[in-house]
């Protein structure tokens, strides 16, 4: 009787397992070639997905453009994607598998600095290299392991940048700062206010907003009492472009300023008109403004049908960072497969590589030596915006 | 025919001790030469299901299960490259299980919905996490920090304590409402709990607000240091085996008496004698323990810990473990954490991937916005759904003690006959 | 003291709109729980389905030519009917998938909370693939409907107070809202209907003996409390112009803290209660930190609600509408 009561229960698991029966294996050969796979880890459901999906789709068109070099040399290369779902656990989790998987040589990931932190411990342990499109969080690096990179600019660089251009050249005395509570949006307010502070602003107010919300209007009319020359926001475009417009609804029109996180095609989708005199930085230069941007934002298009994402250039520069470093790896060892270790001390090794949305030097912690900051701002309602300055790190 | 020769089975104790150690040997051999394997793993585990079915003396079961998660899976599994990634699944399910556990104790056994119960979790990560890192050096005025690796032992029972402080302050506004204004205030707690750790760094700086604590400092065990998960996956087993014989030992006890009655009709149960407030709060700080204790484990474990951990969605999760395991009954606690997490950790991300494999080669081919990696949430809820609908009363129902009724009408009238022929001896029982 | 007396004017403004969505979400639970007593944690993904469907409506109604010069009301009304209808349509088909099988078997009241968690999963993610899919993106941007600002001249007549500035959506989201709401009370209280679906939530059993069929009721109910809550979505939309599909779960747990706050199972309860917190929410985003001095900022907006919450229960633990139940032994 038991027992025909668990039937069901045990069909479901037997057609779980079942399911999975293929997967068991990793690694062996395709058409004679060696398979060596790349790991991305992003969040690909949840709130954050677009950019997550962005990366991940960056990182495979870096593959792609890279396969037939590296069928020459006798491998193929394979994107294995993960869903981090923007959370610790799941992250550190699929961390384990990926490194149990012997044929993952390197990670491309995570797009949240506090998923990207627990997470690079396994990597760490197991000697394999990450490269982080996109956690700005100065921990990330400052823990000095030696497989952990980045392309993009720390926070304490970022921020900075952004207070600099805002009062030396906006000449903006009284700014008003609001931020997500999250890792990265916290990082960079906090790091743009302790500038602005030392250039000689008056910080009028710093506020904290729920990420996932659409009504900002409590902070905003705090924001409008307190008449300020110029909001800084630091967080991502789905808050930030509400913010914006919402301002505009209560009539203000004074400059807004973002991060990175504002540097998307959606933030113009969201905010519409309201978009104008909004600045932002960011590490990612014009991608249309070269050749190869330019063929890379068609090719993005042509694969994806979709418009590519500040996020997608990180993506793809790291996923290519990666594969420089791999294949550097293959180089030394002799056309043979590299170990892990020899991998990730190629990839800490580059200093002359020049991508899509940036150029890449390691620096001994990880970060990115040539990590410029761009300053843009949105004259039209369009997408990208116009570049206004760049600034190099000191 | 064959039904019969199964009753046979089911009933022939020597048939069935030989069925299972076979299952077992050749289970375990299959992951020991399938070492990467994710089925060889999850049909060596099942057995755990098994042995829970077989009709054998409770404390050999015990020790044979015992023998399997503590000796057999860690050295069947040892041999691939996915050790360390089974076992950080293994360090995760006795986390969550003990948790589930403790919920179990104040949902299932005293009937108080609680909808924050991830805010115990969260004080006892933060406890380890602000002592074992340089965190404390930023707002204590004594003390050198990190705590030595040494020193993380204490810091399991002092998280235990603090979490059960937490839930006698959860437990006071508690006292008054009922129901389901309980599960929202419980909600609320969880949040509120949740929300200060977010901000606690400013004006003075104790968690470090939404940045979140890195570099906790790993455990040591007398002087050697503790870092994969092979390793924690012991600490986890000893407290969930603790967790395990409170539980037990807790359900037929007094309390646990009390507890129910509490949850099946509060006034009975005081018209009966039953300090309400001590129970219930009891049952809160019990509860809170458990998950206090593996909260310290967890902070040491991911080395990092922020807010982001602790959701209001986590408290749902661990709610959705006891309910779906069947609330009360504690062999169904475990089975409905262990399959959550077995689930959403193992079986969906490597389905995914998988799939995704598949159409990466061009077996299938999938439109992007359908792309496999995205779905796991998706095929999570429908499985929710499924495991509801089939099995309403929990995967593992609770059962009340079994009472043999023709012998305890034997024994009544073995006493009224005692009682005829002596009655004067009644006095000196 | 002076900066929170000034605010105060657009912080009523805000706190209204808001309020106002949660007040009809909050129904949709209070009236599912007064019958059912279950929590129907898949109702805030209604409300998301409900935004999404109506951005769908708008989006196809602009691609047919002759419909794109139609004038906004009218676009509007066919939003709203079209969303509220589908949704109200889900609700029931929902109840008889997810809760109605569990109902028949007599089981537990609690497990239905897991069927509603999985399909609020199922719901969220439906959606995102549906929405990646047409548009390329999930989180959907509409144009703006009713974009003519307003302002409330309440400094040259109090001059302790700031102007407060708003946009037609608000006062159009007012409208349908307090529409919406007393239909629905009249519905409830005088219609045979509502007297049916006030009899099953009394007592189950004996109105199933006045011939009252509890289930054509139950399913009568979701319909109306997940049509309000699809036509809420269309109302947010129109307001906040940026829907995506996770804006149901942090709108669901508000929601529901407000219907407990007016008292669970009781509609005007829920509709006081939603419109307290979007004004407390709102009151608090705006001031705490002036408050406080800075020491906490708007990011406990939520603490301060949910401790306001918690006091409420612990004085009159019944919300604030609920009748105090005296139970029987």
């Amino acid at each position: 009787m038991r027992l025909k009561r668990m039937i069901p229960l045990l069909a479901i698991l037997a057609l779980a397992v079942g399911l999975i029966a293929g997967c068991g294996k990793s690694g062996g050969s395709a058409g004679g070639l060696k398979v060596i796979k790349i790991a991305t880890q992003s969040p690909l459901s949840g709130g954050s997905a677009t950019l997550g999906e962005a990366i991940k789709n960056g990182a495979q068109l870096a593959l792609d453009d890279q396969q037939k070099a590296f069928n020459k040399k006798g491998y193929k290369l394979v994107l294995s994607p993960y869903d981090d779902m923007g959370d610790p656990k799941k992250g550190v989790s699929n961390a384990q598998a990926i490194s149990a998987d012997n044929a993952v040589l390197a990670v491309v990931g995570h797009l949240n600095s506090g998923v990207a932190i627990p997470s690079s411990q396994v990597y760490q342990k197991n000697n394999l290299s990450m490269v982080s499109p996109a956690a700005t969080a100065t921990a990330v690096t400052d823990r000095e392991l030696s497989t952990v990179n980045r392309v993009c600019a720390r926070d304490d660089f970022q921020g900075p940048a952004g207070a600099n251009y805002a009062i030396k050249t906006l000449g903006v005395k009284k700014i008003f700062i609001i931020q997500d509570k999250t890792p990265y949006g916290s990082g960079l307010a906090a790091a743009f206010r302790d500038e602005a502070k030392k250039l000689g602003a008056t910080i009028l107010g710093y506020e904290g907003i729920t990420v996932g919300e659409k009504d900002f209007s409590g902070v905003v009319s705090k924001a409008a009492a307190a008449k300020p020359d110029l909001i800084y926001f630091g967080g991502v475009y789905a808050e930030g472009a509400l913010i914006v417009k919402q301002a505009r609804a209560q009539g203000l029109t004074i400059p807004v300023m973002g991060g990175d996180g504002m540097d998307s095609s959606t933030s113009v989708q969201i905010a519409g008109s309201g978009i104008k005199g909004v600045y932002y930085s960011t590490v990612v230069g014009d991608v249309t403004k070269t050749e190869k941007g330019r063929k890379f934002a068609a090719a993005y298009k042509a694969k994806f049908k979709k418009n590519v994402e500040g996020y997608s250039a990180y993506g793809y520069d790291s996923a290519a960072v990666l594969l420089e470093g791999i294949s550097k790896a293959i180089d030394k060892n002799g056309g043979k497969l590299p170990t892990r270790q020899a991998v990730a001390t190629a990839v800490r090794g580059i200093q002359d590589y020049d991508g899509i949305a940036t150029k890449v030097a390691f620096d001994g912690k990880g970060d990115n030596k040539f990590a410029k900051i761009y300053i843009y701002k949105f004259d039209k309602a369009v997408y990208p915006a116009t570049e206004q300055t760049e600034i190099t790190k000191k | 025919m064959i039904k019969n020769a199964f009753h046979k089975f089911a009933d022939s104790t020597k048939a069935q001790i030989i069925f299972f150690a076979a299952y077992v040997l050749i289970t375990a051999f299959g992951l020991f030469l399938l070492s990467d394997s994710v089925i060889a793993f999850l049909v060596l585990l099942l057995s755990i299901l098994i042995l829970y079915y077989l009709k054998l003396n409770v404390r050999i079961k015990w020790a044979l299960g015992l023998l399997i998660i503590a000796v057999l899976v860690p050295f069947a599994a040892s041999q691939g490259s996915s050790y360390q990634s089974f076992m950080d699944v293994g360090t995760l399910v006795l986390i969550y299980v003990a948790m589930a556990l403790g919920l179990n104790i104040v949902v299932g056994f005293a009937g108080l919905l609680d909808l924050g119960f991830i805010a115990f979790f969260a004080v006892g990560a933060y406890t380890y996490g602000i002592f074992g890192s340089t965190q404390a050096n930023k707002f204590m005025p004594f003390g050198h920090f990190p705590v030595p690796g040494d020193a993380f032992w204490l810091f399991i029972p002092i998280g235990a304590i603090i979490a059960a402080v937490f839930g006698i302050l959860l437990g006071i506004p508690v006292l008054r409402v009922r129901g389901d204004y309980l599960a929202i205030v419980t909600l609320g707690f969880g949040e509120i709990i949740r929300i200060v750790f977010n901000n606690m760094d400013h004006p003075i700086n104790i968690t470090n607000g939404s940045m979140g604590i890195p570099s906790i400092e790993p455990p040591s065990f007398f002087g050697i240091p503790i870092g994969q998960p092979s390793q924690f996956y012991y600490i986890a087993l000893v407290i969930f085996m603790l967790a395990i014989y409170v539980a037990t030992r807790l359900e037929h006890s007094k309390l646990g008496r009390a507890w129910k009655a509490v949850r099946d009709n509060e006034i009975a149960a005081q018209a009966s004698g039953i300090p309400l407030v001590k129970t219930k709060l009891a049952a809160f700080a019990i509860g809170a323990s458990f998950s206090g204790m593996m909260g310290s484990v967890f902070a040491a474990k991911q080395m990092y810990i922020d807010a982001s951990s602790f959701t209001y969605l986590e408290s749902t999760i661990v709610l959705v473990m006891v309910i779906l395991g069947g609330m009360g009954s504690i062999p169904g606690v475990i089975l409905g954490a262990a399959v959550v997490i077995i689930l959403n950790n193992q079986v969906l991300t490597s389905l995914s991937t998988w799939l995704t494999q598949l159409s990466a080669s061009g077996v299938v081919s999938v439109p992007d916005a359908l792309s496999p990696a995205k779905m796991q949430r998706f095929i999570f809820g429908i499985l929710l759904v499924v495991f509801a609908l089939y099995r309403t009363k929990g995967l593992i129902p609770y059962k009340n003690k079994k009472v043999d009724a023709a012998h305890l009408k034997a024994e009544a009238a073995v006493k009224t006959s005692q009682y005829e022929e002596h009655p004067e001896a009644e006095g000196t029982h | 003291m002076s900066q929170i007396i000034q605010l105060l004017p657009q912080v009523l403004v805000d706190g209204l709109t808001l309020g106002f969505v949660y007040a009809v979400v909050a129904i949709g639970y209070t009236m599912v729980y007064g019958i059912l007593e279950l929590i129907n944690f898949a109702h805030g993904d209604i409300f998301m389905t409900g935004s999404f469907v109506g951005a769908g409506v708008l989006f196809t109604v602009m691609s047919m030519g002759f419909m794109s010069s139609a004038p906004t009301m009218v676009l509007f009304m066919i939003m709203i009917l079209v969303a509220a209808l589908i949704t109200g349509v889900m609700g029931v088909g929902i109840e008889r998938v997810a809760y109605r099988p569990l109902r028949k078997r007599n089981a537990p009241k609690l497990i239905a909370l897991i069927t509603s968690i999985g399909i609020s999963f199922i719901l969220e993610d439906a959606v995102r693939f549906i929405a990646d899919w047409t548009t390329g993106n999930y989180i959907i941007t509409t144009r703006p409907l009713f974009q003519h600002k307003f302002t409330i001249d309440f400094h040259s007549v109090f001059p302790f107070f700031n102007n407060a500035t708003f946009q037609g959506s608000f006062l159009v989201v007012s409208i349908v809202t307090i529409i919406m709401l007393i239909s629905l009370d009249l519905f409830v209280s005088k219609t045979k209907w509502g007297i049916a679906m006030r009899a099953v939530a009394q007592d189950r059993e004996t109105a199933s003996l006045m011939s009252i069929n509890v289930n054509r009721v139950i399913s009568v109910t979701f319909f109306i409390g997940s049509a309000l809550g699809g036509a809420t979505g269309v109302l947010f939309l129109i307001q906040y112009g940026t829907v995506d599909p996770y804006i149901g779960f942090i709108l669901g747990i508000k929601a529901f803290t407000a219907a407990v706050l007016g008292g669970i199972g009781n509609i005007r309860g829920a509709m006081f209660g939603g419109i307290l917190l979007g004004l407390l929410e709102m009151f608090a985003a705006a001031n705490l930190s002036t408050i406080t001095h800075g020491a906490m900022g708007s990011e406990y907006k939520d603490v301060f609600a949910f401790i306001i919450l918690i006091l409420v229960l612990i004085f009159k633990p019944e919300g604030l509408f609920g009748k105090a139940t005296i139970e029987k032994v």
